[in-house]
């Protein structure tokens, strides 16, 4: 079939709710995790495992903000995981979910 | 591939250099039957192997790679889609969540087949197509091969299959044709995919005429990094990043690390280029299973160890290249700790010009062409050594490759 083109407009904005696209597989590893997806055949390396435990939890959160201070990311690194979760967005790998 | 940061101490290159728990992605070549018999095939196609696994065998075989979380194989053999239980494995591979990518000559893409591919999330198809002219593939991969994987690809962009790939072994013939493969590619929607000829198989063969100069080197790689994340590699042009930036890709050997190879008889190669004794780490049908294989074999174990860079140690370029592939090394006589054959800086070429005139290369085993197979024609039956395939290329006897279906040799 067609891989599915990523959305054009995919930007992350860490105030709104997201979730795993549901064509992605994770695989926990030492390190994190593998993220793979079905759609786009394209394959991300989650580095750590806190940032697994964000993108896992994204679902249940109101916020991509939410899901970072319930998996215990400290404020001084939130910006480092917004970017990580903006890279996921922009490979169609979270989506905005309809809250 | 993207890495996603932050990134917590070690480098991932190097957590994957010391392996996973479970391959990212392995090749399954289903058959070593092959209505084609093109002139650098890897896996030195042609005749069915006895022993080849059983739809059952199979099915189990996708059930361990589904616990393993492995996301996709890419099945090739031979000419995959030949097993008659073909689209049987490939349903249940992606019922089973693994998905499936297979490379196929294209002869057996009917409309009905294209129609069915098309519809299917979790299969993705590759168009082997080795030069971008009748010409120029056909003397490689036979005469009316181009016009058959043409078809192949009409059939796939009508049933609007987008987005298939089209695989092309990079040679000297084909290297000042890129532009037109990627035409190719465009017109029907295909992603074009490029890879390195390999000395393996009968490629061993071919390969002194058929790999790309030094300046066709350069050449590809300038192509590649202009086209960006736009044409595929496979992660197979890593040797040439010595040139300056890395292409896409992880950029590293994955044999035994985080790929292998699952040939038609089972056997577990570390890599799909590596079909010689000497990477062979275990077989499917073992107590262990496949996973036995991965996590326990000692061969798997000591590539996961860190390598000698051995002559390549003072070279600043080791960082970038990781000394190459270690099966073009292998199949053309040069040590694995030094330079691959196709070095940038050119040391592989002195390397294959100092190797001793009378050096054997390995040859790869087992050999599963069908050609040595039609010499021996003997009136009455008569018991015939299994054959081995010769050691060198001046060895071949009328016998060599003959190998009797019911004897199974090894």
């Amino acid at each position: 079939m067609s891989p599915t083109p990523p959305p054009a407009d995919a930007s992350f904005d860490a105030a709104r709710p997201y979730d795993l696209h549901p064509q992605v597989s994770l695989r926990p590893e030492s390190f994190g995790a593998l993220a793979y997806h079905y759609g786009t055949r394209r394959l991300s390396f989650l580095k750590s495992r806190t940032l697994v435990e964000v993108v896992e939890s994204l679902a249940d959160q109101p916020s991509g903000l939410a899901a970072c201070r319930a998996a215990g990311v400290a404020p001084e690194e939130q910006g480092v995981y917004e970017q990580a979760l903006a890279r996921l967005a922009e490979s169609g790998m979270i989506r905005e979910r309809v809250a | 591939m993207t890495a996603v940061a932050p990134a917590e101490g070690t480098r991932l290159v190097d957590r994957f250099e010391r392996g996973l728990d479970a391959p990212i992605c392995l090749t399954w070549e289903l058959t070593y039957a092959c209505n084609l018999a093109c002139v650098h095939c890897l896996s030195s196609s042609g005749r069915r192997d006895p022993r080849e696994l059983t739809t059952d065998e199979c099915r189990a075989l996708i059930d361990e790679f589904e616990r393993m979380q492995i996301f996709y194989v890419n099945i090739g053999g031979g000419e995959p889609t030949i097993r008659s239980d073909f689209w049987d494995l490939v349903d249940y591979a992606t019922a089973h969540h693994v998905g499936v990518k297979f490379s196929t000559n294209g002869s057996r893409i009917t409309e009905q087949v294209a129609a069915r591919l098309a519809a299917s999330d979790y299969v993705d198809v590759q168009i082997s197509l080795d030069g971008a002219t009748a010409e120029v593939n056909d003397a490689v991969r036979g005469e009316g091969s181009f016009a058959t994987a043409v078809t192949a690809m009409e059939r796939l962009a009508a049933a609007g299959f987008a987005g298939f790939k089209l695989s092309v072994v990079a040679t000297r013939h084909n290297v000042g044709q890129l532009d037109d493969f990627k035409a190719i590619a465009d017109r029907y929607g295909a992603q074009l995919r490029l890879t390195r000829l390999r000395p393996s198989g009968r490629g061993a063969d071919v390969w002194d005429d058929l790999h790309p100069t030094a300046a066709q080197q350069r050449q590809l790689y300038d192509w590649l990094v202009e086209r960006g994340e736009d044409v595929l590699t496979g992660d197979s042009f890593f040797h040439l990043a010595g040139y300056g930036d890395a292409l896409p890709g992880l950029n590293l050997c994955g044999a035994g690390r985080v790929v292998c190879l699952v040939d038609p008889v089972g056997d577990v190669y570390a890599c799909p280029f590596a079909i010689h004794d000497e990477f062979l780490a275990g077989n499917v049908r073992g107590t262990g299973g496949f996973a036995g294989v991965w996590r326990s074999s000692e061969l798997f174990r000591q590539l996961r160890e860190p390598q000698s860079a051995g002559a390549c140690a003072s070279c600043g370029h080791y960082d970038a290249c990781r000394g190459g592939c270690m099966a073009a090394k292998f199949f053309t006589g040069l040590p694995l700790d030094g330079p691959d054959p196709e070095c940038v800086l050119g040391h592989g070429e002195h390397a294959l010009d100092a190797r001793a005139d009378d050096l054997a290369t390995p040859r790869p085993s087992p050999d599963h062409s069908a050609r040595p197979r039609r010499v021996a024609v003997a009136l009455t039956p008569r018991v015939v050594t299994p054959a081995r395939p010769p050691d060198r290329s001046c060895d071949e006897h009328p016998l060599a490759g003959f190998a009797p279906d019911a004897a199974a040799p090894r």
